[in-house]
């Protein structure tokens, strides 16, 4: 005898409306609440930033201030300082070339098909020098720019990009290290990794840029601004060679076993066999950390930069837009979710599309 | 030497001896110059400079503070202040991480949107932002002459005044210690060995001990009242300040409601994580056996939930206890900040620094032992997660 299985009629657009917000009392109070808040937030929200708010210039502060909804013409008179700081006007195109080269960098790099050592190394190695030049001048017939010049979301993304820069490698050092067989090698490298981390990443900046020239011979002590992505690529290393470590615990003995089997010499177990599989293991963590320490880079403004947010701060802090903090803030919170939340977007891919593999 | 160099074990030695060597040196040279060039400035080394009188005020102090006190109790205040700030945002961060974590794993489509914007968006700003970002707010809040008043409380550019009780200071601490006792009796009649009695018993026991805790506290504070003086004491203006109640700074108020902001979109994911980890087959096995949704909730999904968060949370307690040290960027006197003036003002860099690190490792390292010591004492037999 066949069976016949017959699925049950679709229920109607009504129907399922009810049954999804409305099953219970309780689900129905529970939606009729989130709904309300939902409304609430969002209806206020809409009217200050866009219905009651003032867009142009024209009126000056003044009628600005008057307006019941936000004020972004401050925005539309200091968006040069917040982005660029104290970066000289008339070169201030070099300073956005800089950023969007960061950015191209970045996305080159979220790519699979860049995802091999030296393609890697590459663009963040071509990127690194060509933000350099563009910064700096002094080359090429660009004119000459000292860092204690360099401001605003510029400098966010220099020291940003610089940390990861130094600090990856070191990472993946201190990763072998600290699983190295010699006791003494990986106890010490033990202590370093987990003393930084129990550090706050504030007392290390300040360590970097103002007890640290106390400590070099004079000729050592360099720029503030060096020794504070010094201090933070520390930082950033100590969390990922913990990641690193993890990945590298992920990789099954029997591939280093195979490899050594085989007659490969240390550096090629460590860069053909065991770093590949552990990167891979590693990689969401890895993103995640790399959204931390991009948030994390805002903090260099307690040690006297002049990044974004320390920008931000001068653009509503002198003059007659005293009023438009919020206004200020919301632009930069705006710039940072957009990085940020990109970025941990992108996480949230990697790791759908890698577990696609292990299902 | 050759043939040496060629042996496994004597390369590996020499290795490690040039490793730890090479480090030990630096840090050797570095404080060697550090030490001529204070001494240069005219610095002695030493922990003598922690018995001198600082000569600068702190803001913000919760034991009785001027600038005649010696630095070492200026180490103090700050720690206290550390730790006060740090539980005062764990809690909050706690509190609003549960509902949000709770909102995101309801079976309701509104509550999950509404949840995960809410994580989204504060998640995805940076700390110090919202910590700027409520300062300006509250410090652009109107003078006393014109603050905002509700409940008896005044809102103002100088800080949240609230009322506050005519106590004498023992025994407010005494009163705060009997209301956590409150908190913590409950759990500690509720132990395990106690299982055998039926839950009815055991709960009409809690909540026993939880209010003779209550009544204590309450009496503590009635005995203890200023004579002659109301038992609250409001806020009110005088001439051009506010007088009376409890003021609580903008510093303050600002860094306790950004960590509690940002902290509890972190605590709603790792909340949201520990319910992804029950299994499913538990709480199937739990409805079956005819148990309302909320015993499913309480008696399995809770305390599963719970002990899978709790490692992971401990590290996100131990990270929003070191974000405290965002207060230098307000002006709150944390542990951080007490050793930046310090460093400022005395010169003495190096013992400074030292401390701060001893002062860290000291907090980090009690806050993973007493996690490790909870975390061992609710740990289940075997793998009860899954399945």
């Amino acid at each position: 005898m066949e069976m016949v299985i017959v699925a049950p009629p679709a229920p109607g657009r009504l129907e399922d409306l009810r049954r999804r917000f409305f099953a219970t009392p309780l689900q129905a109070l529970l939606s009729l609440a989130s709904l309300a808040i939902m409304v609430f937030l969002a209806w206020n929200l809409l009217n200050w930033a866009i219905f009651s708010a003032v867009f142009t210039t024209s009126g000056g502060p003044e009628a600005c201030q008057a307006a019941a909804g936000a004020c972004w013409s401050v925005i539309a008179a200091r968006w040069r300082i917040i982005l660029f700081g104290l970066y000289p006007f008339e070169e201030q195109w070099r300073s956005a070339l800089a950023c969007v080269t960061v950015v191209v960098m970045t996305v080159l790099s979220c790519i699979p098909a860049f995802w091999t050592g030296r393609r890697i190394a590459l663009v963040w190695g071509a990127g690194a020098v060509l933000y350099y030049v563009l910064m700096k001048g002094g080359v090429l017939g660009l004119t000459y720019v000292g860092e204690e010049a360099w401001g605003g979301l510029a400098l966010t993304l220099f020291i940003f990009v610089t940390s990861c820069l130094i600090g990856f490698p070191l990472a993946i050092c201190l990763a072998l290290m600290r699983r190295s067989e010699l006791p003494w090698i990986s106890r010490t490298t033990g202590i370093i990794i987990d003393g930084v981390r129990s550090l706050p990443l504030i007392s290390i900046l300040f360590t970097f840029a103002i007890v640290l020239p106390f400590a070099l011979p004079q000729w050592l002590a360099g720029d503030k601004l060096y020794r504070v992505i010094l201090g933070s690529a520390l930082f950033f290393s100590a969390y990922q060679a913990e990641i690193v470590r993890g990945g590298m615990q992920g990789v099954p003995n029997g591939q280093a076993e195979a490899a050594m089997a085989l007659g490969m010499s240390y550096w090629q177990r460590i860069s053909r066999i065991l770093l590949p599989q552990a990167m891979r293991n590693a990689l969401p963590a890895t993103i995640n950390q790399f959204v931390i320490s991009f948030k994390e880079t805002s903090l260099v403004v307690i040690v006297g930069f002049f990044e974004i947010l320390a920008s931000g701060n001068a653009a509503y802090g002198t003059g007659e837009w005293r009023f438009a903090y919020i206004e200020v803030y919301a632009f930069i919170a705006f710039i940072y979710f957009v990085f940020v939340f990109s970025l941990s977007r992108y996480g949230a891919f990697l790791e759908r599309r890698m577990s696609v593999g292990e299902r | 030497m050759v043939s040496l160099l060629r042996n496994q074990k004597a390369r590996n030695v020499l290795l490690q001896v040039l490793y730890v060597g090479s480090l030990a040196a630096l840090v050797l040279a570095g404080v060697m110059i550090a030490r001529r060039n204070l001494a240069e400035q005219g610095i002695t080394s030493g922990f003598d400079f922690l018995y001198k009188s600082t000569g600068w005020d702190v803001n913000f102090s919760l034991l009785p503070a001027t600038a005649n006190d010696p630095y070492w109790w200026f180490f103090l205040i700050g720690i206290i202040n550390t730790l006060f700030l740090g539980s005062v945002g764990l809690i909050l961060a706690t509190v609003v991480g549960t509902i949000v974590g709770l909102a995101r794993t309801s079976s309701n489509e509104l509550a999950r949107l509404l949840g995960r914007t809410y994580v989204d968006i504060f998640r995805n700003i940076p700390l110090i932002l919202q910590v700027f970002f409520w300062y300006a707010i509250i410090t652009h809040l109107p003078t006393p002459r014109a603050a905002h008043e509700a409940w008896g409380m005044l809102l103002t550019s100088r800080g949240l005044y609230v009322p506050a009780p005519n106590v004498g200071g023992v025994a407010m601490a005494l009163a705060i210690l009997t209301v956590i006792a409150a908190v913590v009796l409950p759990v500690w009649l509720g132990r395990t060995s106690r299982l055998s009695q039926p839950i009815g018993k055991r709960l009409a026991i809690q909540l026993a001990g939880m209010a003779a805790a209550l009544a204590c506290a309450v009496l503590v504070l009635l005995v203890a009242r200023l004579p002659d003086a109301p038992l609250l004491d409001f806020p009110a203006l005088q001439g051009l300040n506010l007088k009376g109640g409890l003021r609580i700074p903008p510093e303050f108020s600002a860094l306790a409601i950004a960590i509690a902001i940002y902290g509890g979109s972190y605590i709603a994911e790792i909340v949201r994580g520990g319910f992804k980890a029950i299994g499913k087959g538990q709480v199937e096995a739990a409805l079956s056996m005819g148990l309302s949704p909320w015993r499913v909730f309480t008696l399995v999904k809770l305390p599963l939930a719970l002990r899978a968060m709790l490692p992971i949370l401990a590290n996100q307690y131990v990270w929003l206890i070191k974000a405290t040290t965002m207060g230098i960027a307000v002006g709150f006197t944390d542990f951080f900040m007490v050793v930046a003036l310090t460093i400022n003002h005395s010169g003495q860099t190096l013992e400074a620094i030292g401390i701060l690190m001893a002062g860290f490792l000291t907090i980090n390292l009690s806050l993973a032992a007493v996690f490790n010591r909870i975390n061992k004492a609710i740990a289940l037999k075997g793998n009860q997660l899954r399945g």
